[in-house]
């Protein structure tokens, strides 16, 4: 079993990828000073991963901000997600957003429509 | 040796009195000038976040302002990352000002940046300005996929994404400072519908 556990901070996202379960939950905000160095040690770990993924794998993804800087390395996250899919290994993003806003709303629809990965798109009640 | 501002002339209590009916005159609710960096940006998010939050504005409005302070500050401290520039140089330095308006908030920046990179800037900026939704979206997907991360760590997206979320063409102007400096401003609008 291998958990990547990174705690949240003020600018940065809480992760837990489980990899025997296939979930992953990815929430907070995003705006780290450096995104490369927070998230490159991730695209890392979820391309380990990839050579050998759970049955199935969950992503739950509940932000409620990211930066321009961060949307590039979502999307770069995301075609590891893709890469998968295309291997037929079964995945899906679980996208929440918070029930005020329609900008993350909006973020989830678009990268739906950039990657070939099946998406849901939930709104999160104040509070959840 | 470092850039040299031209300075007013000002007598100095002329110069406050008339700098705060000035914040009057203009509706600025917030003026800053110093360093910009990670941790000044956080601290002036924050502080306009709980300021939005204390007076019941709108939360996708408050999402707005937030998002159009983070962008604007980032850029500043990503381009004044300089592995050459002192560390009291003007070139880590910026201005910030926050209107409120009956309509709209208006966020201000201001740095100082080679004027070289100012044509550059200008292009950027000219260009955004003339796009609708339809080719904005399609502008941010394109670089969002296809750009890199620059050496600083900036994804290009940060103007797009802008005017994308406000609606509002971006306000721009540069100032000459010296033969090697200009001093850039940038206004970005916030519709408080």
């Amino acid at each position: 079993m291998n958990i990547l556990e990174i705690f949240p901070t003020d600018d940065s996202p809480e992760i837990k990828f489980n990899s025997d379960s296939g979930i992953f939950i990815l929430k907070g905000k995003s705006l780290p000073e450096d995104v490369s160095s927070f998230y490159d040690p991730v695209i890392n770990w979820l391309g380990e991963y990839a050579k050998n993924p759970a049955g199935k794998t969950q992503v739950n993804v509940m932000l409620t901000y990211f930066n321009t800087a961060s949307s590039k390395l979502l999307l770069d996250i995301l075609m590891v997600f893709e890469q998968m899919h295309e291997d037929g290994k079964e995945v899906v993003i679980n996208w929440f957003y918070p029930d005020y806003d329609e900008d993350m709303k909006d973020a989830g629809l678009e990268y739906a429509e950039m990657v070939d990965i099946p998406f849901v798109h939930s709104e999160l009640k104040e509070n959840e | 040796m470092d850039i040299n501002i031209p300075k007013s002339n000002k007598g100095f209590l002329e110069f406050v009195y008339g700098f705060y009916k000035g914040m009057k005159t203009h509706e600025i609710t917030l003026a800053y000038e110093g360093e910009i960096n990670h941790q000044i940006m956080k601290a002036f998010t924050a502080l306009a976040q709980g300021k939005m939050d204390k007076e019941s504005e709108g939360t996708q409005v408050q999402k707005r302002v937030y998002h159009v302070m983070v962008e604007c500050l980032q850029n500043i401290s990503k381009h004044a990352f300089h592995t050459d520039v002192q560390p009291d140089s003007e070139l880590n330095r910026g201005i910030l000002l926050v209107i409120k308006t009956e309509n709209e908030y208006k966020i201000t920046t201001g740095n100082v940046i080679e004027s070289g990179h100012s044509e550059e800037l200008k292009k950027t900026l000219t260009q955004i300005n003339t796009l609708d939704k339809t080719d904005l979206d399609k502008l941010y997907k394109t670089q969002l996929k296809e750009g890199e991360l620059s050496k600083r760590g900036g994804a290009g997206l940060g103007f797009i994404d802008i005017k994308r979320k406000t609606g509002q063409n971006l306000e721009f102007h540069f100032f000459k400072v010296d033969n090697r400096y200009s001093f850039f401003l940038l206004t970005s609008i916030i519709p408080r519908n």
